[in-house]
This record gives C-alpha cells, structure tokens and sequence, in this order.
C-alpha cells in the first residue's frame, strides 16, 4: 500500500524531531521517540551484511534507551562535542498492518573542541513506524553504517 | 618526528627505572619504526584472527601484524596460512576484499597468481612473447612466492611470527597458558560480530590501560556503580617471568558504597536500570567474572562478564591505532545466553558504556603527553617492582610490560 501525502508530512516531522533532539535539544526527550517495546542499533554494514548481530549500539525496549540516556549523561567521560545530523530523503517502502516502513541515508557530522568538523559517521536508517499513543512513534530504527573504523568513540546516539 | 631530541640512539629511559615512562615512547615515529620490527615482527606470536573465520577451503580474511598488512587462508588440505599481503614482484597489496573464497590469488597488476599458501603458480608471459622478452631461464617461480609466517594455532586461535627462533607457543605464554585455556578450552567459537575503532592514542597506552586496575574503580563509573568492578572486590594480578604477559582477575561484587568507593567523587548510588536485562550474567567460568588477558605484542583477550572479544591492536603512526574487536560466543551457547553476549556488549567497544572512557582518556593522554617528550609518567602504585600481586591497587604489570619493551627495544 502507498503511503499518503499527510502520514509522509507527519514522517518527516518525526524524522526531523528525531535530528533535532540528537543535535539540538534535550537528549532525555528523544527515547520518547520510540515505542516502549522498540529496537533500536546502530550496526556496521560488516556486521549487517554478513547478517552477524553484534551492534555498536543495542537498545531493546525504550528503557534501554534512557538507560543509555544516562549513562551518557551522568556516568560516561569525554570530550564535549557537538553532532549534526543530515538526513536524505525518506524512502517510502510500503504501510501494512499500521507500520511504515522506511529507508533513509544519513550523515552524521562531529565536532570535537579546537578541531575542524568532520564526516563522523555515514548510513542509513532501516524504519519502522507506527501510531502509539497519539503521534507516530519508531518501533524499530536500525542504523547501519558505512563509517565502519569509528573515529574514537561513539558517544551519543546516531 | 616529534620531540627535542630527534635521533633514536639520543634516547635513554629515565635512570629510576621501571616505574618511569618517558613520554618520547609515545610520541617518536623513530620509536614507532623500531617497535614495528622488534616488538611486532619479532621474537613473539602475534594474534591473526579465530580459525572459524576461515572454516571452508579457500576461505580467507584479511588482518594485519603491526603494519603489516597479512592474509589469513585456509587451504585445501584443510591448513591455515598467513601470508604477507604483499606481491612479490612488485610490492602490491594484492588482496581487496575483507574476506572471501578463493582458489588463488591473482595480483592486479601483472596477474601473477598464488595459491593459498603462497606458492607463486603463474607469471603471465614468463617465456616471453613471440620469442622476444621473458624471464631469465634460471627464473624459478618456486624461488618467489609470497612471505609465509609460521603459524600456530590453538583451542580455534591463530597467531603467526615472522621469527624463526621464538619458542613454542604454548611455551612462550607460560603461565598464562593456563588463562588463555580458561577462555578457549576446546569449544568451538562462534564470531558475533565486528567493531573497529581509530583511537588516536599510541598503541601501548592501550595495553597499559588494561593493565591498570587502579584506574578501573575510579575512572568507570559505570563499572563501579553496578558493583562489576571494585577496588573492594577479590581481585588478582598476574605476570609471566618475562613480564611481556599478563592477566588481571576479579569477582562482582554488590552495588553500594564503601571505603572503596569513598574516594570516587561521582558515585551514583541511586542509579538503577530502567531495564535490567542490559546486566543479567550468568557465571561462566570457575574462577573471575572478570578475567583480561594481556598478550604481547597485539593481543587482548577479554572476559567482562558474559562479553567474549579479542582486541587486535593494529597500530598505524605513533600517534594512532586502531583497535579491531572480534565478539565471539561458544558454538554450546543456547539463544538465550546468546542474547545476553549482545546485550552486555552495549558495555564494549566505541560506544561502551565503560570502554568509552578509556578511549576518550587514551586521547588525552596523547595530547598531553605530545609536546613533553622528554617528560616521564610515573608508576610506582603497588611498589616499583613488576610482581603478582592479590589486589588492584597497583600498576605492577605496567612496569611488567615495560621492563620486557625495554629489553626488545634495547632502551
């Protein structure tokens, strides 16, 4: 089935919001993103293409997500930095049953104090999205990157 | 070349010892050159990868031995090879892919093909053409195969040596043979999965970080709230007679303070896990929850609760390395303890919630130890000699370390 214009309108506002928190906002807002029952990972294409599970980042419920929320806020040590999401443009890959699927690439700029901004990290996002709660929420968002020799550490989410 | 004094023979490691590092050691691309033929391509087995890797004939992965860059084979008959990714006729790092199938090597460039131990099959026009050119008749391809390294393999690990003379593995890890079996004990290992990160540190602060138990309990927050590692919790540190390898041991203990928490200035008590599934381990092994092995020159094998992973240590200047995990489990592992491996791997690698610390610290280090050279760090906790100690209050394996990089490196 074809996504209609408004639920595409209504996905990119999420998609948006999503880049927003990350970059901007309140990163205690962004687990609200998703559904108490999501997945979420951030996975090198390696792991991904050989279909081998490790992820860089493996999130199981939207309280893994806060868990990991403040573990970047209260318990881990670096170097501030700031992030900056570029997100393409969303493809539509079909709604059935209430979920949207969707594919995305992204690219993820980072910079660290007294350094010139670089590429940090480029992929793509694999959706899932449904209505929960009122507004339209990520039950599953995988983030499979390219970027596979991480500069450092990957700190916050992609 | 950083530094004041530019010359390598210029070098002299500080007169106290042991307990001093000059910071030249971190930061001399002289240094950095002599490490990659005496520390990396020398009297030692280096780490190459896991023989499930490769299970099939002609299955091979590309890895790396310092700067080297080496291919990982396994040939017909059913053996494992490493091989120098490097052409020999001209020099050109033949293999592309990561890892594959393959019956033979063929370089890109003049299509000289090799099979997958080495031997040189094939040299396109060898007898000239239309009698004109060729090779020499005394050119024998048996004569130019690629660089093979002795391998070993044990309990489904392989490591190679460019060396002729070190001794049998089993005799060159010497009581640490004991905890490497802890971890390989014959089950056959299954690869979870990958992460490789660019720490721009120097390659030894890696091992020094991991040799350091003192650091642990103060600088992981994280660790230490949910009790996984303390300076309160039984713990053990052990070297070899060499002082080359070493391991550090230590139990969980409970999430609460005590004198051993007293000096940590960030302690969360009160931090809870939203889900605690993240931390649900299952006790493995007799002896630890916590076991990690220090493998000169290359290798880290650790054991932080249910997470299994080499760490390949893959320098690439003096000022950076890159650090390869290989997460693994046991091919008896039911899905629910494999479930649990990835879960506790959200601790591990560039975004762990501990090994993140450590990467972003080794970075600091860098930077500060970069315009110092002739500056010396000072490690006289636990003592000034390198010897087994029953607690973690020390940095006696660093000095361990150091005293064998010294003796290779002839400082």
């Amino acid at each position: 089935m074809t996504v209609p214009v408004e639920l595409r309108l209504e996905i990119q506002d999420l998609m948006a919001e999503y880049c927003h928190l990350l970059d901007d906002g309140d990163l205690c807002a962004w687990p609200a993103l998703f559904t108490e029952d999501c997945f979420y990972q951030v996975i090198p294409r390696e792991n991904h293409d050989q279909g081998l599970p490790l992820a860089t980042i493996r999130c199981e419920s939207r309280g893994m997500l806060e868990d990991r929320v403040m573990a970047v806020r209260d318990t881990a040590m670096y170097e501030p930095r700031y992030l900056r999401h570029v997100q393409g443009a969303v493809r539509m890959l079909g709604a059935e049953d209430g979920v949207v699927r969707a594919e995305s690439g992204y690219a993820v700029f980072e910079t660290l104090p007294d350094e010139h901004s670089r590429v940090f990290n480029v992929g793509r996002y694999l959706d899932e999205i449904v209505r929960d709660g009122g507004r339209l929420r990520f039950r599953r968002r995988i983030c499979v990157f390219d970027s596979e020799l991480i500069p450092n550490t990957l700190v916050y989410p992609i | 070349m950083t530094g004041s004094a530019g010359n390598l023979l210029d070098r002299r490691w500080p007169e106290e010892g042991v307990h001093r590092v000059p910071y030249w050691a971190y930061t001399d691309e002289a240094v950095f050159r002599r490490e990659m033929e005496r520390v990396f391509c020398g009297r030692g087995w280096a780490y190459v990868g896991l023989a499930c890797e490769i299970p099939e004939p002609g299955d091979f992965r590309q890895s790396a031995i310092g700067d080297r860059p080496v291919v990982m084979t396994r040939d017909l008959e059913g053996g494992i090879n490493v091989v120098m990714n490097r052409c020999a006729h001209r020099g050109v790092k033949f293999c592309r892919a990561r890892r594959g199938n393959a019956r033979r090597f063929v370089c890109p460039y003049h299509q000289w093909a090799y099979d997958l131990k080495g031997n040189l099959k094939a040299v396109p026009f060898a007898r000239g053409v239309k009698r004109q050119g060729g090779m020499p008749e005394d050119f024998r391809n048996e004569d130019h195969g690629l660089e093979r390294l002795r391998v070993t393999e044990r309990n489904g690990v392989v490591f190679a040596t460019f060396s002729d003379e070190v001794e049998p593995f089993e005799e060159y890890l010497g009581p640490m043979l004991a905890w490497f079996d802890r971890v390989f004990d014959g089950r056959g290992l299954t690869v979870l999965g990958y992460s490789r990160q660019l720490i721009p540190s120097n390659w030894k602060l890696m091992f020094e970080n991991i040799k350091d138990p003192y650091h642990a309990s103060l600088l992981h927050v994280f660790l230490v709230t949910f009790g996984l590692f303390r300076a309160d919790n039984p713990s053990k540190v052990r070297l070899d007679a060499t002082g080359r390898h070493a391991v550090l041991v230590s139990s969980k203990g409970e999430q609460r303070k005590s004198d051993a928490t007293k000096d940590m200035e960030n302690l969360r008590e009160d931090f809870k896990l939203k889900d605690p599934r993240l931390l649900d381990p299952v006790r493995e092994y007799r002896e630890g929850t916590v076991a990690m092995l220090t493998l000169w020159p290359n290798l880290i094998v650790q054991q932080q609760s249910n997470t299994l992973a080499m760490r390949h240590l893959i320098p690439r200047s003096a000022d950076a390395f890159e650090l390869a995990w290989t997460f693994f489990g046991y091919d008896t592992d039911d899905a629910a303890m494999t479930t649990r491996r990835l879960r506790q791997a959200n601790l591990m690698g560039p975004a762990g919630f501990v090994s993140v610390d450590d990467s972003e610290v080794m970075k600091l280090s860098q930077d500060g130890v970069r315009p110092s050279p002739d500056a010396a760090g000072v490690l006289e906790m636990g003592g000034r000699e390198a010897d087994d100690q029953d607690h973690i209050v020390t940095e006696s394996t660093i000095r361990g370390f150091y005293r064998h990089y010294r003796d290779v490196m002839g400082f």
